[in-house]
């Protein structure tokens, strides 16, 4: 802006009438238009459409490599009476519900501690969130090898503590398999949680607990009236957040167990991925995730109305 | 519900661990005064270090694992199994020299810098004309663009691969470089409206009067002043690429054009015993360049992920 200002005035330009170009380039809609332009191409053609697209094959019998001709809700019902899609809607349910409520918890306490005055408390902060960094996937397979079979550091330890005579079978067997790949995704979402729930923390002014403490306040009031009422609205993203991705989590399950043993851990985004892509059953497969659009709207108007509440709670007009 | 006062978040605070300013003017310890010390052990240092301890120790046991010789690893009552005495380069040297690693790292890395810079590119471009364009309907807009950050990539791929396939995209890296920013753009734009939105309109307005043009605003006022954001964007993006999984899945065959996350997946895994030695080498190797920019832009990492969620 500065050059524009201070060029010598040569000659005083004269003014013209407003060209309709002139309107046109100035216009905020039309401008506006081509400052979405890209964004817009890539949501439309990469996000849109292939969402529409997702629908309309889970009406299809398409094959990979066939087209496939419209069959109305044949997949739909072909999965009402399949009891292994039942099995991984069941299993999804639990690993979402399960995972996000200990998620919860232990987010919330580890941002309760983080935010004690001690020393080291920024190199604390920044290792806690490296579990959130590291690729899904290979802190996965990292896990994979702690809960191996015959190797594993964890059956090691406990046999030498004298707990345990037998190595625990932990991703053979169903029970186990489960609880380990829900751990794992406890680890890999405590993180986010924590270091979130945290910044909601710091703006919680500290004159609040001081003045609770006069009042005679005992710890769980002060954190049960005065922290938990002013983090809600942060909690309800967070939240929304963490139960949407857990809900639709592929990565961590296919590296640990590819949906085994017995398709005890087959959420169902894994298995519309084998039903779809390894035995070629488009149609069949698109019908299995779009199943889980339901439980994804549910999801995000929980969240809509969480964000609603934040910005009249805190009484800030948004912009 | 309350109407308890509370400040906007501060997000250097969060890491740099410096007490909010206010806390400052009073006691920069709060009321920690109050607690002994051995009540502290229990209630804070004792809880915190083991949950510290187990978000770390994958990595330390995959670091451990990488550099053990074989004999070590499959042994476990002849060898102490938390220490090695004597590491060995063996299963990074195998990983460096006799497979395609090198190749996928390359690959990994290119897809992420060219998805990123599109998407920054375009959520730029996006964001600002929401904020301060407004032009008709920017406010619907927005809405649309956070709804589509909840959209799922579990629920893409089946489609995106019959799309992939009708544009002769299958088994390319340009298949990624397109379908990562619908990811990236979502979540950019929405992180970059809310920088934006805290840059004076007055400095607008002048550059206005001064006869400046929309794309000179942007790129000469607007942009220098959003720079931290720009770099917790391009940060959070370029992570999340490299984390991606399933669209790398899908639409990649041949295994000199996979990503690090997938080709260890599929390339790596022989059911050979002495497979976990290279194996946890090229999970530490592949999560090494996300680690180290971490430890560059930790704040920025932060401000990313909490404006995400702040907005």
């Amino acid at each position: 802006m500065a050059d524009i200002a201070l060029q010598p005035r040569v000659a005083k330009p004269q003014i013209r009438e407003a060209t309709r170009w002139d309107l046109i380039r100035t216009n905020k809609n039309w401008l506006g238009f081509w400052f979405m332009m890209p964004a817009m191409g890539f949501l439309i053609f990469f996000l849109a459409y292939p969402l529409g697209l997702g629908i309309w094959i889970s009406f299809t019998d398409a094959k990979i490599g066939r087209p496939g001709a419209f069959i109305g809700i044949e997949n739909y019902e072909w999965l009402r009476d399949d009891s292994i899609f039942w099995l991984s809607v069941f299993n999804t349910l639990l690993y979402t519900f399960i995972a996000s409520a200990i998620k919860f918890a232990v987010g919330l306490y580890l941002a309760l501690l983080l935010n004690e005055n001690m020393p080291f408390k920024a190199m604390l902060r920044a290792l806690v969130l490296i579990p959130f960094i590291v690729p899904t996937v290979l802190s996965a397979l990292a896990f994979w090898w702690i809960f191996d079979a015959q190797f594993s550091i964890i059956s090691w330890s406990l046999k030498h503590l004298g707990l345990i005579t037998q190595n625990i079978n932990f991703l053979g067997d169903s029970t186990w398999a489960r609880i380990c790949v829900i751990f794992a995704n406890i680890w890999r979402g405590v993180p986010f949680v924590a270091i979130t729930l945290l910044a909601g923390l710091q703006t919680v002014q500290p004159s609040l607990y001081e003045a609770a403490t006069l009042d005679g306040a005992s710890k769980w009031e002060m954190f049960r009236y005065i922290t938990y009422p002013l983090l809600t609205p942060i909690i309800a993203v967070v939240m929304t957040f963490s139960v949407l991705f857990t809900f639709t989590d592929f990565q961590l399950i296919w590296a640990m167990t590819r949906g085994g043993p017995v398709n005890a851990t087959h959420l169902m985004a894994t298995l519309s991925y084998q039903r779809a892509i390894i035995a070629g059953q488009l149609g069949e497969g698109a019908a299995i995730s779009s199943a889980m659009i339901p439980f994804l709207l549910a999801a995000i108007m929980v969240s809509w109305f969480g964000l609603q509440r934040r910005k009249w709670q805190q009484g800030e007009n948004n912009d | 519900m309350t109407d308890l006062p509370s400040r906007s978040i501060d997000l250097k605070a969060v890491l740099s661990g410096s007490s909010p300013t206010v806390a400052k003017d009073d006691h920069s310890e709060g009321m920690s005064y109050l607690q002994s010390l051995p009540r502290r052990l229990v209630t804070l240092y004792l809880p915190l270090s083991i949950i510290v301890f187990i978000l770390l120790f994958p990595f330390y046991w995959m670091g451990l694992t990488a550099i053990k010789p074989d004999e070590q690893l499959i042994d476990l009552e002849k060898f102490n199994p938390f220490w090695t005495w004597n590491p060995t380069f063996k299963h990074i040297h195998k990983l460096l020299f006799e497979s395609y690693y090198p190749h996928w790292l390359w690959n990994t890395m290119y897809v992420a810098v060219c998805a990123t810079i599109l998407s920054i590119f375009a959520s730029v471009l996006a964001a600002y004309a929401i904020v301060r364009l407004r032009y008709k309907g920017a406010h619907w807009v927005g809405g649309l663009i956070f709804l589509s950050y909840l959209v799922p990539p579990s629920i893409l791929f089946i489609p995106l691969a019959t799309v992939v396939f009708q544009y002769g995209l299958f088994d390319s890296p340009l298949a990624l470089i397109l379908t990562y920013p619908t990811i990236l753009i979502p979540f950019s734009t929405w992180l970059l409206m809310g920088y934006f939105k805290t840059i004076p309109f007055e400095l607008e307005e002048c550059a206005l009067i001064d006869g400046a043009s929309r794309w000179q605003i942007l790129i000469k006022i607007v942009l220098p002043l959003a720079i931290p954001g720009l770099i917790s964007a391009f940060i959070f993006c370029f992570t999340l690429c490299w984390n991606e999984f399933i669209y790398a899945l899908t639409f990649l065959q041949s295994t000199q054009n996979k990503t690090v996350p997938v080709a260890i997946v599929n390339e790596f895994v022989d059911g050979d015993v002495y497979r976990w030695g290279s194996l946890m080498a090229g999970a530490l190797a592949g999560s090494l360049p996300l680690v180290i920019l971490y430890a560059f832009f930790v704040e920025h990492y932060v401000s990313a992920m909490t404006g995400a969620v702040k907005e």
